[in-house]
């Protein structure tokens, strides 16, 4: 086995190290957790096999947006092995919102649904049964009367007037920041600077949500304790933000919870969202016994919050030498039917447009929207990576219409050490500039002297 | 239906107990053998994360009814290093790498053991076919990859 290892200039973090024992980089430090990965012995939430166990399933909603009219569980306490049901009636605390941790409000999404179902698969009653096979017959069981609502699947349609209300808590399909209908970022004048420009260009960028699919699905085991306590293993992403919600819907003591976790097979932000343990921990409680919760395939597809889908709109002054003198950007971020975290992703989104450029005139309105599709939530860089795409393909664009290397746009472009952003923080240690010339070099391509002399720690 | 009395051979050690109509192998492994290591990712075959080797092939065990493998020898990953001496390929995956979640672990190691005992000497193509049921979604194919044909060679030349 070799390992390919750039030489290192020590003596140029010497400074830093002095009097400290850094050994680590260039040598071969073994992974913690590979032991237990190649002998099979690394522990799973859903390895953790407690006697007594009772198995959770739910019956989902068939419906994108409808009231309820009736929910008949009978059918489902009558199947054989069926110990019990849930609705939000049992859940002590049915309504929260994840983010509340950090401020957030209001609180929008029901733990089971109650008066109405907001997306196809929102969860309604929990069934708890001796095997799986009973708890999914039971499930199956559960009879649900509907008066269908008109659903809105579009972001911009769910903003137009007249559109159906999604989220009553919010009473628009829109998050609302600090009174203002979406997160604003402004520096400049745009209007001046498109009025200055050459060229005009506005592009439409469009994703769809992309699930996480980590290969181990959502789900816990809830296991009551002698002295009272709940000891939940899962396999979530955020043990401490798991187990402060739970408490918080389970109108709980803190301390009353303890969370194993922290062995995830999979997650990439699919497994930050906190959907099965409040539910499993009420099941817990009101039986006494181990409970466990673990999403099938088909749920983990979905019902586990994917990536948003985006709309952002693109408009550029561009001068006709490729210096970008005005941006524009309308984002349209579609957080489904509840908030998760997309709130907080929406602005990620703002404060990371106008992108790795110095532009002196931005106009940033990146709206958080609800409509009656799966929730959305975290995934790898999200609020950041969909806008990335958008922004790049815009240079790209800009570039062909100018007939313009795209490489030395971004480089005309590309901010530097001390370069105000949109938002008002100074860009620091930016080194966009140095990456994009080695990489240059690195494919062959070729630069003229002037491209080659820039240096992001010189003003523009 | 009735329930049947089934017996395995799992990892060399004789096993018998009463299946209820409907467990798969896998259930039968993890519920009532106790034996963790096979996982249940996808139970419909598509994720090779509960691949064993039943007499010697992979199988993704969530497919299989228990009462059909009556008699069969099964190895699953307990069995690979039962005195806690990594093989070539558990030392492989653990020296060059080819972990991350490990969820997806157990299944490939069982899918390259089987590989390797009936080719000794697999093309990195070959590899690449054997594995092509076994999905890592932490998408570290080419380490695993790497440390199959590395465990290859460390066995050649053991």
């Amino acid at each position: 086995m070799s390992y390919r290892l750039s030489p290192i200039d020590t003596q140029y973090f010497a400074p830093d190290h002095e009097g400290d024992d850094f050994t680590v980089i260039g040598s071969v430090v073994t992974r913690s957790d590979a032991l237990g990965h190649v002998t099979g012995r690394t522990e799973f939430f859903e390895d953790v096999r407690p006697s007594g166990l009772l198995h959770l399933k739910m019956h989902r909603s068939t419906r994108h947006h409808a009231r309820l009219a009736g929910v008949d569980s009978s059918a489902a306490l009558a199947v054989p092995g069926v110990v019990r049901v849930l609705t939000g009636a049992d859940i002590p605390n049915n309504l929260y919102t994840p983010l509340k941790l950090i401020n957030v409000e209001p609180d929008d999404e029901p733990i089971l649904a109650v008066d109405k179902v907001r997306y196809l698969g929102e969860p309604i009653v929990a069934v708890v049964a001796e095997t799986e096979a009973a708890a999914l017959a039971g499930a199956a069981a559960v009879r649900v009367d509907y008066v269908d609502l008109p659903p809105v699947f579009d972001v911009e349609e769910a903003l137009a007037d007249g559109a159906p209300i999604v989220n009553e808590y919010h009473g628009k399909n829109y998050f609302t920041y600090e009174g203002h209908h979406c997160r604003r970022v402004r520096l400049g004048d745009v209007d001046a600077g498109f009025a200055e420009a050459d060229h005009v260009f506005e592009w439409r960028y469009q994703s769809s949500p992309i699930e996480q699919a980590p290969v181990e699905t959502t789900g816990c085991t809830v296991v009551p304790q002698p002295d009272g306590r709940l000891r939940i293993h899962s396999d979530t992403q955020a043990c401490f933000f798991t187990l402060d919600n739970t408490a918080l819907i389970l109108e709980s003591d803190f301390n009353k919870l303890r969370i194993v976790g922290g062995t995830v097979g999979g997650g990439f932000g699919g497994k930050v969202d906190v959907v099965v343990e409040p539910v499993a921990c009420v099941a817990a409680m009101v039986t006494g016994r181990p409970v466990k919760f673990v999403y099938g395939r088909h749920e983990e597809m979905q019902v586990s919050s994917p990536r948003a889908a985006e709309r952002i709109y693109i408009k550029d002054g561009v001068l006709a030498d490729g210096r970008i003198v005005a941006r524009q950007v309308t984002a349209y971020i579609d957080a489904g039917a509840y908030s998760r975290h997309t709130p907080y992703g929406t602005t990620k989104a703002a404060a990371h447009f106008p992108g790795p450029y110095t532009i002196p005139n931005v106009r940033i309105d990146c709206h958080c929207v609800y409509t009656n599709r799966t929730p959305s939530s975290a995934m790898r860089g999200f609020g950041v990576t969909i806008g990335d795409f958008a922004l790049e393909s815009q240079m790209d664009r800009i570039a062909r219409e100018l007939g313009m290397d795209p490489l030395r746009l971004r480089l005309k472009n590309a901010y530097r050490d001390g370069d105000m952003k949109a938002h008002r923080k100074r860009a620091e240690g930016t080194a966009l500039i140095e990456v994009m010339q080695k990489a240059a070099e690195l494919v062959g391509h070729e630069l003229p002297d002037e491209y080659r002399r820039m240096s992001s720690l010189e003003a523009r | 239906m009735a329930s049947k009395i089934v017996t395995l051979r799992v990892n060399d050690r004789e096993e018998e107990f009463l299946a209820r109509p409907g467990t798969t192998l896998l259930g039968a492994l993890r519920d009532t053998l106790g034996l963790t290591a096979a996982k249940r990712g996808c139970a419909q075959g598509a994720c090779g994360s509960c691949n064993v080797l039943v007499d010697g092939k992979p199988v993704p065990s969530c497919l299989v009814p228990v009462e059909t493998v009556d008699g069969a020898a099964v190895a699953t990953l307990e069995g690979v290093a039962p005195t806690g001496d990594l093989d070539e390929v558990q030392a492989a995956f653990l020296e060059d790498f080819a972990t991350q979640c490990g969820f997806c672990t157990p299944g490939m190691i069982m899918t390259a053991e089987a590989l390797l005992a009936e080719n000794p000497d697999p093309t990195r193509a070959e590899v690449v076919e054997a594995i092509s049921g076994n999905v890592c979604r932490c998408t570290g194919y080419e380490p695993i990859v790497n440390a199959i044909l590395d465990a290859a060679s460390r066995r050649r030349s053991a």
